[in-house]
């Protein structure tokens, strides 16, 4: 007798393969694959009753923009959300496939799975896709949630072969990731309420638009603001464009003044 | 040594022995008010669901042996979410979920020697109450398609017709739960209960009034945004059987509707934003929400807030 696991994947994987995302592809694509759209900078950071998850708009096609107002960061459950880095395509239907995922066992379980759980499964997922990002479709997510049980928001990143590998206090990903990494050490504090996470990460993303050609910072004339959304002990939130406008807002005007943001002191504590 | 039994005799024989099986099922109800669809089973239980989620406007209801409803269901929602991955969230319908139980009864009753003790409800929240389905699928595979309302399991005539004397457009959840719990609950109060149907009501064991802790209530919530479904329990149970209950004294000796039932009437649902439940540390309810004590441990551990938006993009609907 054998017990039917309540994933999703899992049953995919016997009932039908070929829906599942990470089929290796034949031989000789090379050439196609090297020019897809590439999603770029997430930036994440834990915050006071949460953590805050942000995205660029930008993805590339080599040295092409192929997409302005494109969304990164998915709401994964009510609790936790998912954003990806590299190609496009492979990360949305990762993002989907994650989604159906989580709700399946909730649904098959009459619970939700825990944080870990949920990091786990993702990271089964990424290992999954070895053999396409071996081909050169390579996706990373980054994985942040509120873990109910320790009431914190916590933060899990991936490579190719999987993870997770749990991140503490912020961390980013994707080509502009390394200034936005920057620039969040230079403004992120402990237990920052919501809303200063938020705009520390919008900070940086802008820090990463910046310095890296393929993130895309906030577009004012086309009102494309960064996607900026907050889990929390509230449940999965996406700020509405009005408010990831104001941000976006107060960050280009604050630039106007002073290109390179704000000053951090010279020497800490006092 | 085989002996020829006849087909008519078969098939008289399963559907014989289910339909005794299925007399003794307790009643259960789906019905429509304005915010949506509410599902009321008899339940002591509160880890055996019989009223469950199977999709984000579709959910499930099922009275009988519990194996065989709870593999009927699992197996639902592993249809119902393959074919959501494979198309579109919106291309999962009530009708195609019905029509696969259907499919799948038929089956069971034709093939096995068994046929399943089970009757199943698949209702489904649209977005507009005319496009509110309900649909009651019997042992053997048939479909009916019921039109505001639907009782099933033993008692299924007699609880619709009291159901039925209730039962109106554009009912308050308080209303209808109080039609509801009014329909489960008397089975002697009404002029055509003979003496058969009272009989083997009482036999059945229908208690004279259902409390919170015996009561499995969920509704499919129109106004909320992805998953539609949500249990009723706990407090804010209580507090929608004292306001059916004040709404039925009151209309007793005054025709006029009252108004405790309008005040908890399509909103109620959606003010909570889905934080805590008896698992799990309950944080402190979300938005503030002027009928607060609606929003609070009777929303599951997961599900979308009221304004969910999941960060994929979708056309209105």
């Amino acid at each position: 007798m054998t017990a039917r696991i309540p994933s999703f994947t899992q049953f995919l994987r016997n009932y039908a393969p070929d829906l599942l995302p990470g089929q290796p592809l034949p031989a000789g694509g090379g050439d196609a694959i090297k020019d897809l759209p590439h999603a770029t900078t997430i930036v994440a950071a834990t915050c006071e009753r949460g953590v805050v998850m942000a995205g660029d708009r930008r993805s590339t096609a080599g040295s092409m923009i192929a997409k302005r107002d494109v969304d990164k960061v998915f709401r994964s459950d009510e609790f936790s959300a998912m954003a990806i880095a590299g190609t496009a395509s492979v990360g949305f239907e990762f993002a989907r496939l994650f989604q159906v995922e989580l709700e399946h066992y909730e649904k098959m379980e009459g619970r939700s799975l825990s944080l870990e759980g949920k990091a786990n499964r993702l990271a089964g997922m990424v290992r999954g896709n070895l053999p396409l990002a071996m081909q050169g479709l390579v996706m990373i997510p980054l994985f942040a949630g509120f873990d109910e049980e320790t009431g914190t928001g916590r933060i899990f990143s991936y490579d190719v072969a999987g993870g997770p590998y749990e991140e503490h206090r912020f961390h980013s990903i994707g080509s502009g990731s390394v200034f936005a990494r920057g620039a969040l050490k230079k403004l992120y504090s402990d237990d920052m309420p919501v809303s200063e996470a938020a705009l520390a990460c919008v900070q940086a993303l802008y820090d990463a638009a910046d310095d890296d050609s393929a993130t895309g910072g906030p577009d004012l004339p086309r009102k494309i603001f960064p996607v900026v959304t907050t889990i929390t002990d509230d449940g999965f939130r996406r700020l509405p464009d009005s408010e990831a406008e104001e941000y976006a807002e107060q960050v280009v005007q604050e630039r106007l003044r002073s290109p390179d943001g704000p000053r951090a002191p010279l020497r800490s504590g006092s | 040594m085989p002996f020829y039994v006849s087909p008519e005799q078969i098939m008289r024989d399963k559907a014989d022995y289910a339909a005794s099986r299925i007399a003794r099922i307790r009643s259960c109800v789906a019905l429509q008010y304005t915010g949506g669809i509410l599902m009321v089973a008899p339940n002591p239980s509160t880890s055996r669901h019989k009223i469950s989620e199977l999709y984000d406007r579709i959910a499930f209801a099922a009275g009988g042996r519990y194996n065989e409803y709870e593999a009927l269901r699992k197996a639902g929602v592993t249809y119902a979410d393959v074919t959501g991955y494979q198309f579109d969230r919106r291309d999962v319908t009530g009708l195609g979920l019905a029509n696969w139980y259907a499919q799948t009864l038929g089956t069971i009753f034709t093939d096995s020697t068994k046929p399943y003790e089970v009757e199943i409800v698949v209702a489904e929240v649209g977005m507009t109450p005319d496009n509110d389905q309900i649909y009651r699928i019997t042992f053997d595979g048939s479909v009916s398609d019921e039109p505001g309302f639907v009782a099933f399991g033993g008692q299924a005539d007699q609880v619709s017709a009291r159901l039925k004397e209730r039962f109106h457009d554009g009912m308050s959840l308080a209303e209808a739960l109080g039609a509801a719990l009014d329909a489960l609950t008397a089975p002697n109060t009404n002029n055509q209960g003979s003496a058969g149907a009272s009989a083997s009501a009482a036999g059945n064991g229908q208690p004279a009034e259902l409390t919170a802790d015996q009561l499995e209530v969920a509704i499919l919530d129109r106004a909320r945004a992805h998953r539609t479904f949500r249990r009723l329990r706990g407090p804010r149970l209580e507090e929608l059987l004292a306001e059916s209950r004040a709404a039925a004294a009151s209309s007793d000796s005054d025709s006029s509707d009252s108004g405790a039932g309008s005040a908890s009437g399509p909103g109620s649902g959606d003010a909570g934003s889905g934080s805590g439940d008896s698992s799990g540390p309950a944080g402190p309810s979300a938005p503030p929400a002027p009928s607060a004590p609606s929003a609070g441990p009777d929303e599951p551990p997961t599900g979308p807030t009221a304004g969910g938006s999941d960060g994929i993009p979708r056309p209105p609907l």
